[in-house]
């Protein structure tokens, strides 16, 4: 190479343009790969080389790299948005029918922010599940997960307000019935509730106020966590890989190159989903109702469809207990996780064993039961504020129910601990699908099986708008 | 001044600038923050709702009947015995605006189904206390009503009505 001397006649002038400024050449020796990811400021967030065992795709399901992608999709939509975008009562409704029918594709990228959001919320949590079900969590990984939680709450306080963007019925009685809950909340409630809302009722200022959350503070803090959730995985030593396949831990990993073998499948994946988000936006129209008006509520008024499970708690619980008191048990419980389920025999083995299938299957089992027959027996038979009726309601329609929920909850372990005679282990991987299994229900009664003035109804019933 | 001494005092004089550097700091967290919170705060705007509202006058309102006031946002409430209620039209579970059912007799949510009579007070949860209240004075036969701060109460209570 270097005893050629370049002649200009042998290259135009264009082509050596195109050269300098066009893809490298790809190399095709491993060095030459590893090179090049180390050089490359995109490809540098991943290692040059990364045990094959991780690449399975049934391992990770590819979700984080799904939720990567939504994000990015979402930023580049949002961006554009922002465009023809005004955040202001009387001028936001309108702009979003103009997005509708006076800008080019202006409808198909509001769908595409739309799906992609709310499918965002659904691959996030599919990936908490993986990264649990794996115990992809323990010892140093501690760290990515309580990264990966506040990540969690960012995005659904991205959805949440996203929500009141297009200021139609639909979006200011959600936030109105949403941020209704903190004012439950004993003495920082209702200045928390003021600052957030800019006043008493959702307004003009709430737009604003809501709008900066969305196109820039939380979009910020999400960068920066999920900066920082690559760069720990990274120092963890790149993903969780399971001892039954390598039983040589970590002596003897058969190691590939990033490029191609990661690199590929990671486009691959990212094309397939653009596919099908790219005609999902195209097909399926984003809803929009009638422009908000704040003198009549809908009926029913429901909060956006990832906090109908919390919804459907406060029809049965006292707002403190069911709206605050409730999530925030459940989200010091999977704070707490990685620290109680400490035993790193069996990281990246699904469900940790066998046992642990079955004992997952049955903990969905008497999850469905339960809590769809608590959720009946409330509705029709419990009445506690008839019972009790010289109580507070925090005290009859709060505290009581908690405390035999809890209690039910004990029973339950008890019940586990005697007859799988499950250790620690697995009894916390019972009570996470026990969980996780209720908030579904929890959630679809919400969306499916609740008509006007919140009655249960079956969803063949309910009207459709 | 003996050597040992000297230390001493030295690495007093160093301790108190370190304990002076982290009180500076911590001051100047103290300040940025409240700045923040002063500066986050909703801004009163002197409109409508907020001030003070005429809603007519005494005999426009026949006893029993409940009257929509919409830019005061509240329901004036007229007792069978004459007395008068400013309930505030919002929800006392989560914020939806409650409508006056007139064949019923009754507030009903739309939102999850809490109802109310025509005092304000809780038929059916999940609405744990009765409707807000707005104080109201009448001078002269005309109704004014403070629409600044809605008043919270636990149970109704009799001093809550206002008689002409
Ligand atoms: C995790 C990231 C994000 C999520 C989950 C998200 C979620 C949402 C949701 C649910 C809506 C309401 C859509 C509708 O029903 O019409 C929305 C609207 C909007 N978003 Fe985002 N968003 C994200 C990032 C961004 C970013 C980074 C920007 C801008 C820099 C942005 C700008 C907008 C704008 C301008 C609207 C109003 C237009 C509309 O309603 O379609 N978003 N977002
Ligand atoms: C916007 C949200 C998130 C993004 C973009 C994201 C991205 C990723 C990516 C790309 C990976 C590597 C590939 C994979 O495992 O699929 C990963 C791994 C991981 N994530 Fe997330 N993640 C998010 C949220 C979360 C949440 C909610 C949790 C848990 C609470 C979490 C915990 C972890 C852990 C512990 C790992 C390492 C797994 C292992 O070592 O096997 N992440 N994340
Ligand atoms: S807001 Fe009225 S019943 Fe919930």
């Amino acid at each position: 190479m270097d005893k050629e001397t370049p002649s200009p006649t042998k290259s135009s002038f264009i082509t050596r343009f195109w050269k300098a400024l066009g893809p490298p050449t790809l190399p095709t020796d491993d060095r030459g790969r590893m090179r090049m990811v180390v050089d490359n400021i995109v490809l540098h967030l991943h290692p040059t080389k990364i045990p094959e065992s991780t690449l399975r795709w049934s391992y990770t399901w590819g979700l984080g790299g799904l939720a990567t992608l939504l994000v990015l999709i979402l930023g580049l939509t949002g961006t554009f948005l922002e465009l023809n975008y005004t955040p202001r009562p009387e001028q936001a409704y309108l702009d979003i029918l103009a997005l509708k029918t006076n800008v080019w594709f202006g409808d198909f990228l509001r769908n595409l922010h739309h799906w992609s959001a709310n499918l965002l919320i659904v691959v996030v949590v599919l990936h908490l599940w993986r990264v649990f079900f794996t115990a992809a969590y323990r010892d140093q990984r501690a760290n990515n997960w309580i990264i990966g939680i506040f990540m969690l709450l960012l995005v659904l306080g991205e959805n949440f307000t996203g929500y009141l963007l297009p200021w139609d019925q639909l979006a200011y009685w959600a936030i109105t019935v949403g941020t209704g809950i903190l004012s439950y909340l004993p003495i920082i409630g209702a200045p928390i509730s003021q600052t957030l809302l800019g006043g008493p009722e959702v307004s003009a200022a709430t737009l604003l106020n809501f709008y900066s959350l969305h196109i820039s503070f939380i979009p910020i803090a999400i960068l920066a966590l999920m900066s920082l959730h690559f760069w720990r995985i990274r120092k963890d030593g790149g993903l969780t890989i399971s001892k039954r396949e390598d039983p040589a831990y970590n002596t003897n990993i058969k190691r590939v190159t990033t490029i191609p073998y990661l690199v590929r499948r990671e486009l691959i994946w990212a094309l397939i989903w653009m596919g099908i988000l790219l005609f999902w936006a195209a097909l399926v129209p984003a809803p929009l109702e009638g422009i908000a008006n704040p003198e009549i509520s809908p009926n029913p008024a429901k909060a956006p469809w990832y906090f109908l499970g919390i919804q459907e708690l406060l029809l049965h619980l006292h707002p403190l207990i069911g709206g605050i008191i409730v999530p925030i048990l459940v989200v010091v419980f999977l704070l707490l996780l990685p620290f109680y389920d400490a035993d790193s025999d069996n990281v990246g083995i699904y469900f940790r064993s066998l046992r642990g299938r079955y004992l997952s299957l049955i903990a969905v089992g008497t999850s469905l039961i339960i809590t769809t027959i608590w959720l009946v027996a409330d509705e029709f038979f419990l009445n506690w504020n008839t019972w009790l009726p010289t109580w507070p309601s925090l005290v009859s329609e709060g505290i009581i129910p908690l405390a035999l929920i809890l209690l039910g909850l004990l029973i339950l372990d008890e019940l586990v601990k005697k007859w799988f005679k499950a250790n620690l282990e697995e009894r916390i991987l019972f009570f996470f699908v026990f969980l996780f299994s209720s908030l579904v229900v929890l959630t679809v009664v919400g969306i499916f099986f609740r008509g006007p003035s919140m009655s249960l109804i079956w969803p063949w019933q309910a009207t459709i708008h | 001044m003996k050597e040992e001494e000297k230390e001493q005092t030295q690495i007093t004089r160093l301790d108190f600038l370190k304990t002076l550097w982290f009180g500076l700091g911590g001051l100047v967290t103290i300040e940025l923050g409240g700045l923040t919170v002063a500066y986050l705060q909703p801004h009163v705007t002197e409109g409508e709702f907020g001030s003070i509202i005429t809603a007519g006058n005494v005999d426009d309102f026949p006893p029993g009947s409940v009257t929509h006031i919409p830019n005061g946002r509240f329901y004036l409430s007229r007792l069978q015995d004459g007395g008068f209620l400013a309930l505030y039209q919002r929800c006392t579970h989560l914020g939806c605006n409650v409508p006056w059912d007139q064949n019923l007799g009754k507030f009903v949510c739309p939102c999850h189904n809490s109802q109310f009579t025509q005092d304000g007070d809780v038929l059916n949860p999940p609405a744990p206390r009765p409707l807000d209240l707005f104080p109201i004075t009448i001078e002269n036969g005309v109704i004014k009503v403070n629409t600044s701060k809605p008043i919270s109460r636990d149970k109704i209570n009799s001093t809550d009505v206002v008689y002409a």
